[in-house]
């Protein structure tokens, strides 16, 4: 197996900007083994050679406590990769050279790009790179990621350095830690204890830092010898704490920086600036972040980032709608009528077509937030709304997926529940992207707009904008239950960097949102082809008996009899044929799959106040939540109703008996909440990467739809009669 | 003027950390970030309902929460 380079570096260091100009479009994407963090690699071909570049999740330390981090060193562990390249933010080189000791500390042949050395000059920095990497004893390359500049030379450095062995770094951690070290290092090596691994003195120190993975590893192996590590440790850190009132793990990470510090005093850095300027970043943030403006900057932020997904995508999506018509148009006239044409269309080119359908609102919603991110606006998002979304178990940064899925009436789960892969706490992102299906996406909306139009005629301002806020505090309140029963624990501490702004690279932006995209296309389309199959075939066999259907052709018979050609094309005749036509769709939707599932549950949902009918329409909807409205008109003898044009539909509801204004809301109640359209799901599943949640979105939020809707129509008989 | 938490400084004030309680998992990321005795911070700024916080440091700005401050304390002047 060729050995690879790894990039890695700080969040925000420039990393994945390097990996981009390293290898431009020669790069694809897929999951590290068995977890849900993305492996991102790809070729770079320059003067020097060509390697196979991997950029690993970005982090601050090797102690691992994210699946990030674990992921970033197994990797590397597993790996043997031929180069680490630590990717150095120049303009804030202290904090980054805390991980540069720490891939040292392994033992592991590093290069240092040092990157944004642009802005470090403008900050007047100047840095002695030669000196550096004297000092380091290992490669220092300066950058400029995002103009590319530097990375002729980096790859150069890399080709002409030597394989084989690499001396580690042993720095001293305190007389009381490394006389420790000492010892655990001969228990270590005369025991064999994951030495084939890791080197043992590292070992001893993860040890140390209550490493959890490593100490899980370690006692799977010995649990002798492991129990003995662990009595070191614990004597070491009564001596610490009874003499210098500390504890093994910051001793550990004072020494690093004082290391990283006796480093920088020995002339590496020369400022000459003022150190108390004002950057232009810090000049913003007093208005971006202020107590007054900084909300209201943000909600205009949000409009504009919302109008920019949904209106601008519209315009290529309206080209799709246009396309998929055609086609449909085209198959419909082609074919003669039956079930293979019926699958075809219904089954097959709305399921691509819906599938296709989602591409331009995915792709405009990955650009909008790509945007955000990289310019850093994100992290102030999370910063200003953190503790309101705290309240719920959510994080700041959760209010993106929210708007993105209809937060602002119209938006979509389907990029919304993708809008969470910003968020790197893994506890609030589940809760987040479990619970943004309750928003008002555009889908619903009709639904809303047809009940409300025909049962709150006078209050239809009122009714839409009670709906907003009940899907958000439902929305809210159910993720504050899931985060205090199956979603448990601590929330991930919210220590986080602003970053300085900048603007985004349109490489870099474009690289990202196709990535994420083909991504969607590639894994989600087939399974959602799949399940639309499946839903088309529960709308439509078994069909009509042989007795049922003659029924209606004895209808059409008695219509017709004894008229001359002339009389047949009278528009009361047609009227009256399209009425027998309209009843026999009715008749085969209530003997589909659908049909005998909706009426099988009537027992149970007429507690909700619904009959057989609505039923249906909301397994339907799972396919999509427009179309509970075109199954209700199939369902009420009025054909298959457009979502846009449904006033036949309102007045025939409207005259029902077994409609109500108590129905209606009813109704509207369980659509905000019942299982998010099957598109929804399988984006869940993937985002989750397991199936069960998918699963638990899909129950849960059906029993949850049910219990609302159920007790608001009781209580609301009992109060009204 | 004596040592504080960080959730008592208020914005504009400087000190330098004395001590850090935290430990587990929010020890390592406030470590990992820099927040170590010895270290200048500065706050510049909190969120509208006054947390998180928001801070200078080695360069840098960083923002915790008032429950994650109060494992920091400072030697403020």
């Amino acid at each position: 197996m060729e050995q690879a380079i790894v990039l890695a570096g700080n969040p925000n260091s420039g990393k994945t900007t390097l990996f981009n100009a390293l290898t431009g479009a020669r790069q694809h994407v897929g999951n590290y083994p068995g977890v849900t963090v993305e492996k991102k690699q790809g070729t770079c071909l320059s003067e020097a050679g060509r390697f196979e570049v991997i950029d690993l999740p970005g982090t601050y330390s090797l102690t691992a406590y994210s699946l990030e981090e674990v992921v970033a060193r197994d990797y590397i562990v597993n790996e043997n990769p031929q180069m680490v390249v630590n990717i150095v933010d120049a303009s804030n080189l202290e904090r980054n050279l805390y991980l540069t000791v720490q891939f040292m500390e392994m033992g592991l042949p590093v290069c240092i790009a040092l990157n944004m050395m642009d802005v470090a000059k403008k900050r007047g920095v100047k840095i002695d790179t030669e000196k550096l990497s004297q000092l380091l004893n290992i490669p220092v390359v300066p950058t400029v990621a995002r103009t590319g500049k530097g990375k002729q030379e980096l790859m150069k450095v890399i080709a002409s350095q030597p394989s084989g062995p690499v001396k580690p770094l042993d720095i001293s951690y305190g007389p009381d830690i490394d006389q420790a070290l000492d010892g655990m290092e001969q228990i270590i090596e005369s025991g064999g204890f994951l030495t084939h691994r890791y080197r043992a003195r590292w070992v001893g120190l993860k040890f140390f830092e209550n490493d959890q993975q490593i100490i899980e590893l370690g006692q799977k192996q010995d649990e002798k010898i492991a129990s003995k590590l662990a009595a070191v440790v614990e004597q070491t850190t009564k001596h610490l704490r009874s003499t210098l009132d500390t504890h093994p793990e910051g001793v550990i990470a004072d020494q690093r920086y004082g290391y990283v510090n006796s480093l920088l005093r020995q002339g590496i850095i020369q400022i000459h600036q003022d150190e108390n300027r004002l950057r232009l970043s810090d000049r913003i943030d007093r208005i971006a972040i202020h107590r007054l403006f900084g909300p209201l900057i943000m909600a205009a932020v949000l409009l504009g980032l919302y109008q920019f997904i949904f209106t601008y995508s519209g315009i290529p999506g309206g080209w799709l709608d246009l396309f998929f018509g055609w086609v449909s148009g085209l198959v419909d006239h082609t074919l003669p009528g039956g079930l293979f044409k019926s699958l075809l269309m219904s089954g097959i080119i709305d399921g691509v077509g819906g599938v296709l359908g989602f591409v331009p609102l995915i792709m405009f919603m990955f650009l909008g937030i790509s945007f955000l991110e990289d310019s850093g606006y994100l992290a102030r998002i999370s910063f200003m709304l953190d503790r309101v979304f705290r309240m719920f178990g959510l994080h700041g940064g959760s209010v993106m997926a929210f708007i993105v899925s209809g937060g602002i009436a119209g938006g979509c789960a389907v990029p919304g529940v993708m809008a969470t892969r910003t968020l790197k706490s893994p506890k609030e992102r589940l809760a987040t992207l479990l619970t943004v299906p309750f928003m008002n996406c555009g889908a619903k909306m009709p639904v809303f707009a047809l009940l409300v139009a025909a049962f709150f005629e006078d209050n239809q301002a009122q009714v839409m904008l009670l709906i907003t806020m009940i899907s958000w505090m439902g929305a809210l309140l159910v993720a504050r239950l899931l985060r205090s029963t199956i979603i448990k624990g601590e929330s991930t501490p919210f220590i986080m960097e602003l970053p300085p702004y900048r603007l985004p690279t349109l490489k870099g932006l474009f690289i990202h949102t196709w990535e994420r995209t083909r991504q969607y296309i590639k894994k989600a389309g087939t399974v959602i082809l799949g399940i639309s199959i499946v839903l088309w075939t529960m709308m439509t066999f078994p069909g009509l008996n042989d007795i049922e259907t003659n029924e209606f052709e004895i209808q059409r018979g008695k219509i017709t009899a004894g008229l001359g050609g002339t009389l047949l094309s009278t528009p009361s005749i047609k009227q009256q044929l399209l009425q027998v036509d309209v009843d026999q769709a009715r008749a085969e939707l209530k003997n589909s799959i659908a049909g005998r599932i909706g009426t099988s549950l009537e027992g149970i949902t007429r507690f909700a106040g619904f009959d057989w009918r609505t039923n249906i329409a909301l397994i339907g909807g799972f396919a999509a939540k427009e179309v509970v409205i075109s199954t209700l008109g199939t369902a009420y003898s009025l054909g298959a109703v457009d979502p846009e044009e449904t006033v036949s539909l309102a007045q025939r509801l409207k005259s029902d008996p077994g409609w109500t204004p108590l129905t209606a809301f009813s109704l509207i109640l369980f659509t905000i909440f019942y299982a998010p359209c099957f598109v929804t799901v399988v984006c869940i599943a993937r985002e989750t990467g397991t199936w069960k949640w998918a699963v638990f979105s899909v129950v849960f939020n059906t029993c949850l739809a049910f219990a609302i809707s159920a007790f608001f129509y009781q209580v609301g008989r009992f109060i009204l009669v | 003027m004596g040592t504080v938490s960080l959730r008592q400084m208020v914005v504009n004030q400087t000190g330098v950390i004395s001590r850090v309680t935290a430990d587990g998992e929010l020890g390592r990321r406030v470590r990992d970030m820099g927040l170590i005795p010895g270290k200048m911070i500065k706050v510049q700024g909190r969120a509208p309902l006054y947390d998180p916080v928001s801070l200078k440091i080695m360069g840098f700005t960083l923002t915790l929460r008032n429950n994650e401050a109060d494992h920091i304390e400072v030697e403020v002047q």
